[in-house]
């Protein structure tokens, strides 16, 4: 199995990525290690989103387990004094998939449009019930305190970056499994043609149900990330709809051609918007809006369709 | 009785500019196929053109009434110049591409119409409340309510007296009623979609507009109060069925009446209730209520 998976030159490119990555974070000053830990974090719901989209699905609401999952690391402390890492990973990861669960029941009958605007409703009611419910912090969220590992608190924040590094690898090498599997090869002969994968003997609603809940424990653990990153859960930033936006904008800057995308979409979009509020502070919609017409006009393949032209990488695609 | 009034009648004015604003973009929908996220960014731009042209219309010293004949034309203008301009720059090279893609071009059109509102009219409100202010109050029913407020029910009934007319009594509406139905066959006998395309575009950007210079005067028009709009005008749209008139004005309706309920009774469900209502519906109708069945393809 893990010689199997070894053996995946993508799986390959993304160890190496994402080791370098986190080696780097111990020369880097501090502020772009937070803004690596947010674009890592934002990545991750993106690879969720990544996981839809192969099959021609998008969700414009997944904010909504990125707040799921903020949101149970957050109340975890609140209610149960739980800190640790690992733990809230986990149960950021878990309560989005337990929501999705029974979400899915409903959304997996819907495509298109419908589907993207369902999602929305859906995290629009989530975004509602937190704003408007005292007990879940109301406007103002929560703060998160620094995140444990096993016991031990550190000073600055370079393990929480090495330790959500870690998770992100983990997560993509999963996906890129998945993807590879039979369930996930479905994936485009779904978007191709559902009638012909039902008489191939498979069900479109089951598999569609399967990627759903994957993509929303992906988007959980990522919300997971966001908040101990941030140190602070609150609707606004965390399940609003522009959130959902966002992420959807980054999908579509980054490309569907590799799990590697998202987090190199995602960091790039964090870099870009620290220094877009800098030169041009009331010109930021502006810019991810051009940027997303002219993704759209000229590069349908994302970012990830400009390093294809780099050979190694574009043997990749036929693996 | 006094408390159902306040909320039948202000559940009315509030669906009257939701359907006048949903019904430029259901009918874009119902032609183009197209969820036109930037029919936000039509609304701002129409509030802001008329607040600013009502407001130095009166300190030139016209009368206060003038501001009506502004906000007609401001409708018009906005509504017919944007929709050209985007309709000929952007949409026009993508309607062979996903929905799903075209949905997120008019989202970037519309961060971009967002911030160039910024860019132009800067940071602070507008207020134009001159047209508002000369029609005065009036008593409806054991509360008072001022007049302009009950102008849109009459606006929003002529909008939807004139769409129907329009689709069911004119050559144009005979097209439309084809290209809906079935684009390529419409092309084959040989109606000119793309000139149709351009007319319904503009006709619901101006429609679209005209919900935003209505409102201008009722409220300050600050940035970024386009978004609820949107969102709110999606729920109604889909509630409705998309590329429904009828559709339009019974959610709006619905979507009008509940929020006012919501409003006066549990102020803490006012978002909840709207979405909770679309998720019902779309679970038990995923077309809308009044969408037509389509054909499944093979």
């Amino acid at each position: 199995m893990l010689g199997a998976t070894l053996s995946d030159k993508t799986v390959r490119l993304v160890i190496i990525a994402l080791l370098a990555l986190a080696a780097s974070g111990f020369f880097l000053p501090a502020w772009v290690v937070n803004n690596l830990m947010f674009g890592l974090a934002r990545g991750a719901a993106v690879l969720g989103l990544l996981v839809l989209w192969r099959t021609g699905l998008m969700s414009f609401g997944h904010g909504l387990y990125f707040g799921v999952g903020a949101y149970s690391v957050a109340l975890a402390e609140q209610w149960l004094g739980l800190s640790d890492f690992a733990i809230r990973i986990l149960i950021a990861l878990l309560a989005a998939a337990v929501v999705s669960v029974f979400l899915g029941f409903i959304l997996r009958r819907y495509r298109d449009i419908f589907f993207a605007m369902l999602s929305l409703a859906f995290s629009m009611v989530l975004y509602g019930i937190l704003v408007k419910t005292e007990a879940l912090g109301s406007t103002d969220g929560f703060s998160v305190s620094q995140t444990s590992f096993f016991g031990w608190v550190p000073e600055d924040k370079l393990p929480l970056f090495v330790a959500c590094v870690g998770v992100c690898l983990v997560l993509a090498v999963l996906v890129q499994m998945y993807l590879r599997s039979t369930l996930g090869r479905l994936t485009t002969a779904i978007r191709d043609n559902e009638i012909r994968v039902e008489y191939l003997g498979f069900s479109v609603s089951l598999a569609i149900h399967i990627k759903y809940v994957i993509s929303a424990a992906l988007a959980g653990a990522a919300g997971g990330m966001m908040a101990m990153a941030l140190g602070q859960v609150d609707p606004d930033s965390m399940v609003y709809w522009t959130v959902s936006g966002e992420l959807v904008f980054i999908t579509i800057m980054a490309g569907p051609g590799s799990v590697l995308a998202p987090f190199i979409g995602a960091i790039i979009f964090e870099f870009l918007r620290t220094y877009a509020f800098e030169i041009a502070p009331h010109a930021w919609q502006l810019i991810v809006g051009a940027t997303l017409l002219l993704i759209i006009f000229f590069l349908p393949g994302g970012i990830w369709s400009l390093l294809e032209r780099i050979p190694f990488i574009r043997r990749l695609r036929h693996e | 009785m006094q408390l159902f009034t306040t909320i039948l009648l202000d559940g009315l004015v509030y669906a009257s500019y939701l359907f006048i604003v949903s019904a430029g973009l259901t009918i874009i929908f119902g032609v183009m196929k197209i969820l036109n996220v930037a029919h936000g960014g039509f609304y701002a731009w129409g509030a802001y053109t008329a607040a600013y042209f009502i407001g130095s219309a009166s300190e030139m010293g016209f009368p206060d009434w003038f501001g009506f004949i502004i906000i007609a034309f401001t409708a018009l203008g906005v509504g017919i110049v944007l929709g050209l301009l985007i309709e000929r720059i952007v949409l026009r090279r993508l309607y062979d591409h996903e929905e799903i893609l075209i949905v997120l071009a008019t989202f970037g059109i519309f961060l971009i119409l967002e911030d160039l509102i910024l860019l132009i009219f800067g940071v602070n409100p507008y207020f134009a409340y001159q047209p508002m202010v000369a029609l005065g109050n009036v008593e409806v029913g054991g509360i008072f309510r001022d007049v302009y407020s009950l102008t849109l029910l009459a606006a929003a009934l002529t909008v939807a007296v004139g769409s129907w007319w329009v689709l069911t009594q004119t050559r144009w509406g005979k097209l439309i009623a084809a290209v809906i139905h079935d684009r390529e066959m419409a092309l084959t006998v040989g109606i000119n979609v793309r000139r149709l395309f351009v007319v319904t575009f503009c006709s619901g950007a101006v429609l679209g507009a005209l919900g935003g210079a209505y409102i201008a005067p009722t409220v300050s028009v600050a940035p970024g109060f386009a978004v609820d709009v949107i969102v709110l005008s999606f729920a109604v749209v889909v509630i409705g069925g998309m590329g429904s008139i009828p559709g339009a004005l019974i959610g709006a309706l619905l979507v009008g009446i509940m929020r006012a309920l919501a409003v006066h009774k549990m102020p803490e469900l006012e978002l909840f209730v709207i979405f909770l209502v679309m998720s019902a519906v779309l679970i038990v109708r995923p077309e809308g209520l009044f969408a037509p069945a389509k054909a499944r393809k093979i």
